[in-house]
């Protein structure tokens, strides 16, 4: 396995969708590449930095009034 | 339900109420479904159009396709979930006729290789910033703006998959591409998003 192919399987290999044998080659590989094992943890951080990014916007979901008003009157209207 | 004094101080109703709410069509009980879960459909058309006007159209327009749609929503799903993808359809459906220019390509962003198939570049592990609560929210900024730099095909299918939790299968649906697509672009995405993210942290690794 080279770095090439882990990394286009990347993906399958975090969702565990590869078949038994490709898995344990990718992790021979990633036992003696220091280079793939940091982009692995990259590629992980990388996911759970994107869904912590709008964390704040569920926090705070603030509906203005007059987009209520305005929703209610076109359903009276429908 | 008479017309509440001002401020409106909503009741607060459970999920099962504003289901029955939801499918009587009786436009009150509707306003208190669009009460409670009207912030978080603005969110999510904010994040996919960045664009204050169009999303707010686009909550109205989700609204709307859920009180003609009232009947279809079925006992046994949750009403937070039904709206939500309803309204992440409806910012789609806005974002298709908004989107004009041609995209940047996504290959820079994408990691390079020697001809041997090793990495062209030498990875740096990434560190936390040190001050957590003030750059808990800094680092969300970054991550949001780096987000709005990929190209916007990508960006969607971040957005949907890693962003507001949709399978492979509903993303491909909603958009209208095979999953396998949504998949490669998914992928690519997160990469891209890596590169774009590395001198944020290698920064503060420093």
């Amino acid at each position: 396995v080279t770095c090439r192919e882990l990394t286009a399987f990347l993906d399958d290999y975090l969702a565990g969708e590869l078949p038994a044998e490709t898995r344990v080659r990718f992790e021979a590989h990633l036992a003696v590449c220091v280079n793939c094992h940091v982009y692995l943890a990259q590629y992980q951080e990388t996911i759970e930095l994107g869904r912590r990014a709008f964390v704040e916007d569920d926090e705070t979901p603030a509906m203005p009034d007059d987009l209520i008003q305005a929703i209610v009157k076109s359903l009276k209207d429908e | 339900m008479s017309e509440p004094a001002s401020p409106p101080v909503p009741p607060v109703l459970d999920e099962e109420a504003l289901a029955q709410g939801l499918r009587s069509g009786d436009p009150q009980a509707f306003e208190q479904v669009v009460r409670t879960y009207g912030g978080r459909l603005l969110a999510v058309t904010r994040r996919i159009l960045r664009d204050e006007d169009a999303a707010r159209d686009a909550v109205q327009d989700a609204f709307v396709s859920a009180f003609k749609a009232r009947r279809q929503f079925k006992a046994d799903s949750r009403v937070s979930t039904w709206l939500h993808r309803i309204a992440v359809n409806s910012a789609l459906m806005r974002l298709r006729t908004q989107r004009r220019k041609a995209e940047d390509p996504i290959d820079p962003l994408l990691p390079g290789f020697e001809d041997a198939g090793r990495h062209r570049e030498h990875f740096v592990a990434w560190q936390e910033p040190a001050d957590v609560t003030v750059s808990r929210r800094e680092t969300a900024a970054a991550v949001r703006r780096a987000i709005d730099q990929l190209p916007e095909s990508y960006r969607t299918v971040l957005l949907l998959r890693d962003i507001e939790g949709l399978d492979t299968e509903e993303t491909a649906r909603m958009l209208g591409v095979t999953a396998n697509a949504v998949k490669i672009r998914l992928h690519r995405a997160r990469m891209a998003l890596r590169t774009l993210l590395a001198p944020e942290f290698q920064e503060a690794a420093s």
